[in-house]
């Protein structure tokens, strides 16, 4: 049993007024009685067609209560959260989502409608998410972005399959460089034993992946390559362009993980080799939200029709004007069923619509700003860090973005414990490493953040 | 009778309405001087550069170019587009709601509270016995339900022998997805004549092959598959698992329970029964059900309760992850908000009033409807008109249309769910709308439709030459 509901102390008065009936529908009893009549039923009951061995005669054992007491109760439910200053990262980010970004896509007729199955009244959101793809496009080099996916981690599985599928020849392996969290790595997983792939991982060198460590596991039967820039402890990779000549020897996919942010600063992917990229590209436009993301996924266009997920293109309507339409459905399962490029219907559209308006308030120039700033911060924390006492960092002598590790003297956990204290959050890494995550919504307590790593370490 | 002009922003400027982000200005930064080698990074950026003011004019005239259920009637079969309460985004909104998920277990508890009280809130709706939160759609709730009766099987030693899913015909295409994402051979089974399974083709369809059969129920006609039991007996004595898929669940709420029907594993679409926003086609979220034997397989982590403390932990033979943190937790958070606020009567009165509306709405529109009773949908055949020639005319009557030619059991399909938010007027407005398009053969052609903001769009050729970023137009 995974929990038992929990009886409601709400007041008698709150649950009467729910108890009547669910307050988001209209009907009035006079209304109810005339419809009844009308279909030619005796009541309500009648209307259910099932048998009584499997109906459910008891109550669904869940108080109701008044919208005032709900939003109290959860409230300040969520305020026994500490209110911590999180120094956390490792592929999940808070970046200051503009308020505009909250007017504009909390307007009704984008959150409250469905996929775009019929265009003609869709255009809006539509030309969003074509939109949203033209700035994949952009910041990617790569010709396709498609409108949105679960996370990081589903596209990442996402992308091995597609790699299964348009690669030539057969193989069974795919690699990935050991920094790679665990938790993209068991969905990775989990999305390749169907297409009996199998996921091994090779090892970086000072927190890198080398050309040499890439090439003495690379073989015929290798059917993608993962790489992460910025890396999970936040370095950027340096030798991607040589990497992806070798992969590309191999007649293997080159798969680079990065974000949005990322990538306003770094080289393009497709410059580098690069096939496909994925990431995480809800830090634009949504805050860490327990892990709810938005996964990225761009390819090269050779791909398209595997390409998995939702496509929105150009055409026109009767009148020729130029207007968008979701495209290309033929790969989805909703026609090809067991034949889709992907299970994936319901996927994250109102996050990619967010990330596209967080993009466009920044501009090209906010953006290249935001992302020379997490450089810049990363280095600079990593410097005041490094002359406390008893800390080093960050661990390897590398480039970051937004984060890094530091190693530490004493126990890495109490020194954790300790700064919780204070009110920070960090990553424990293992007895002696912590790692830290700095962007413009935590910078303005750095300084207290190294008082308290100094406390805490002596 | 009703009619619906939306509002077009037509630009003359431009090929076609709103102009595009980028043909409103687009700019390029030069990134300059980083610390960083010259190699590692890229010398410029173009992306568009409007300024505030003039980006919520884009977005505000999109937004008008585009159709919610807070607009009109979305009778889509299927989707389960009910209005959704306003208050559950001011929770939602709170920072404390935005923790990171790498956050430690004690500092978070109310988070966590929440998740596992959501966790029994489910389980009680399903008559399950234990629950995972983490798929972030209800397909992948399905591909997680097919990993975890894999690892069951794999558990028992028959996981070589178990090759085969079976699903019905008329079931939601996601299902033959996942089953075949997690390496299952898809076994299709025909409907019989009234609609529902036909338990002659299953008894020949399962066996010792037999790793699961998935169900919706109601099905996709809108039709309880009143010989549940029996098939649930079928698929155990053959060693498989019974598998319900949750999208029609809106139908059942108080009134039938997937665990006590004989299910062993169910994914609940808790956007569309619980009435958090689709947003344009997603988030959603996923949740899965399984009965006390199945628990052990469940996601890795599982939220539980120690002395009054909430704790992550891993189920004993886990299948690993779907997602990489905690699942789409934002719309778990307003699926929670939703249930307490409507409490196990409130859900109750919410199917019945659904099923109330499905059966009135039938009863009003003068077109074929094989099949029934219904429960919260229903299948109209558009008979010698096409479907969606018909759907499209429908549009200039303030109705966005069903689902239309699917499933493919009734010709020319119109597949109908008006769920429990639409009052008797409405419903009759509905109606009217499609007896007019029925009455109006002569002009549901492709000049439909007429009033909203484009008009019939060319989808073939947008397949032929795929046109898929600002880039591509650009180049032209």
């Amino acid at each position: 049993m995974s929990g038992t509901p929990e009886r409601s102390t709400r007041d008698a008065e709150e649950q009467h007024a729910t108890n009547r009936g669910t307050p988001y529908a209209p009907h009035t009893d006079v209304e109810v009685d005339a419809m009844l009549e009308s279909i030619g039923a005796g009541d309500i009951d009648a209307l259910f067609d099932i048998p009584d061995s499997v109906q459910f005669d008891g109550e669904l054992a869940i108080s109701g209560a008044s919208e005032q007491a709900v939003i109290r109760r959860l409230t300040e439910t969520l305020a026994q959260n500490a209110d911590d200053t999180e120094f956390l990262g490792r592929g999940h980010y808070s970046h200051y989502v503009p308020s505009i970004v909250d007017h504009l896509s909390f307007r009704s007729e984008f959150i409250t409608s469905y996929t775009q199955y019929q265009p003609e009244i869709t255009q809006g959101f539509l030309q969003a998410l074509f939109e949203y793809q033209s700035l994949l496009v952009e910041l990617t080099g790569l010709e396709v972005a498609n409108c949105s996916m679960y996370d990081a981690a589903t596209a990442l599985g996402e992308a091995a399959t597609l790699a299964a599928r348009v690669r030539g020849t057969s193989g069974s392996r795919v690699l990935v460089p050991d920094y790679v969290r665990a938790e993209r790595r068991a969905v990775l997983e989990n999305y390749v034993t169907g297409v009996g792939l199998v996921v091994e991982e090779f090892p970086t060198e000072d927190g890198v992946t080398t050309p040499e460590a890439v090439g003495r596991v690379l073989d015929d039967d290798v059917v993608m390559v993962y790489v992460e820039s910025p890396t999970t402890e936040g370095i950027i990779e340096e030798h991607l362009a040589e990497i992806g000549d070798l992969v590309a020897e191999r007649d293997a996919l080159f798969c680079l993980g990065s974000d949005p942010v990322a990538l306003a600063l770094l080289r393009s992917p497709a410059s580098l080799g690069v096939d496909i990229v994925t990431g995480d590209a809800s830090v634009l436009g949504l805050s860490a939200s327990y892990g709810m993301g938005l996964g990225l996924f761009a390819c090269r266009e050779e791909y398209l029709r595997q390409v998995p997920g939702r496509l929105i293109g150009a055409s026109e309507d009767a009148d020729g004007n130029r207007a968008f339409t979701l495209t290309l459905q033929t790969r989805e399962q909703h026609i090809r069923r067991e034949r889709a490029t992907s299970n994936i219907c319901t996927n994250q559209a109102w996050i990619a619509l967010r990330a596209a308006i967080h993009a466009a308030s920044l501009g090209p120039s906010g953006l290249v700003s935001l992302a020379k700033r997490c450089h810049a911060l990363a280095e600079r924390t990593a410097a005041r860090l490094d002359e406390i006492d008893g800390v080093s960092a960050p661990v390897h002598d590398r480039y970051h973005f937004r984060e890094f590790a530091a190693r530490t003297d004493g126990d890495a956990r109490a020194i954790g414990a300790a700064m919780r204290d204070d009110g920070f959050a960090v990553h424990v890494l293992d007895g002696e490493t912590i790692q830290i995550c700095v962007t413009d919504v935590n910078e303005h307590r750095v300084d207290e953040f190294v008082r308290s790593l100094e406390e805490a370490t002596h | 009778m009703q009619r619906h002009t939306q509002a077009v922003w037509d630009d003359t400027e431009s090929d076609g309405y709103e102009p595009l982000l980028s043909e409103k200005g687009l700019e390029t930064a030069e990134v300059g001087e980083t610390g960083l080698p010259d190699e590692l990074t890229r010398d410029s950026l173009e992306l568009p550069a409007l300024s505030e003011p003039e980006l919520a004019r884009h977005y505000t005239r999109l937004s008008q170019m585009n159709y919610g259920i807070d607009s009109g009637p979305y009778p889509l079969g299927s989707c389960t587009m009910k209005y959704n309460p306003k208050f559950t985004e001011e929770i939602a909104g709170l920072s404390a709601a935005s923790v990171h998920p790498d956050r430690d277990a004690e500092s978070v508890q109310g988070t966590l509270e929440i998740y596992h009280e959501l966790q029994g809130y489910l389980a009680e709706i399903g008559g399950m016995d234990a629950v995972s939160l983490q798929p972030p759609a209800g397909s992948a709730g399905e591909f997680a339900g097919i990993l975890v009766a894999k690892a069951y099987h794999e558990a028992n030693g028959e996981g070589d022998e178990r090759t085969e899913v079976i699903v019905p015909t008329s079931a939601h295409g996601t299902n033959f997805a996942s089953a075949a994402l997690a390496g299952y051979d898809v076994v299709e089974l025909p409907d019989d004549a009234d609609g529902r399974v036909d338990l002659n083709a299953l008894s020949a369809a399962v066996g010792d092959s037999t790793a699961a059969l998935m169900l919706t129920n109601p099905n996709t006609l809108g039709l309880f598959e009143r010989n549940i039991e029996e098939i649930a007996a079928m698929i155990h004595e053959a060693g498989g698992l019974l598998y319900y898929d949750g999208a029609n669940l809106n139908a059942l709420l108080g009134r039938a329970r997937p665990g006590d029907m004989g299910f062993d594993i169910m994914h609940y679409n808790v956007h569309k029964t619980f009435a958090t926003p689709h947003g344009g086609g997603g988030p959603g979220a996923g949740p899965i059900g399984v009965n006390e034997d199945l628990a052990p397989f469940l996601p890795t982590p599982q939220v539980r309760e120690e002395d009054g403390a909430y704790e992550l932990f891993e189920p004993a033979r886990s299948v690993g992850k779907v997602h990489g943190a905690m699942g789409n937790w934002l719309v778990l958070l307003k699926a929670h908000a939703y249930i307490s606020r409507l409490g196990g009567a409130g859900l109750r009165d919410a199917s019945a009033k659904a099923v109330l509306n499905a059966n009135y709405l039938a009863s009003q529109i003068d077109l074929e409807i094989p099949f029934g009773p219904f429960h919260h949908e229903f299948v109209a055949s558009a008979g010698e008109q096409d479907a969606a020639d018909f759907a499209k005319r429908m549009l200039d009557y303030g109705v966005h249309p069903p689902t239309t030619k699917w499933p493919e059991i009734v010709s020319e399909a119109l597949m109908t769910e008006p769920t429990e938010a639409e009052s008797k007027k409405t419903l009759e407005q509905v109606a009217d709308a499609f007896d007019a398009v029925r009455g109006d053969a002569e002009s549901s052609d492709s000049s439909s439709p007429e009033r909203i903001a484009a008009g019939r769009i060319d989808q073939t050729s947008a397949a032929r030459t795929p046109r898929l970023s600002w880039q591509r137009i650009h180049e032209e």
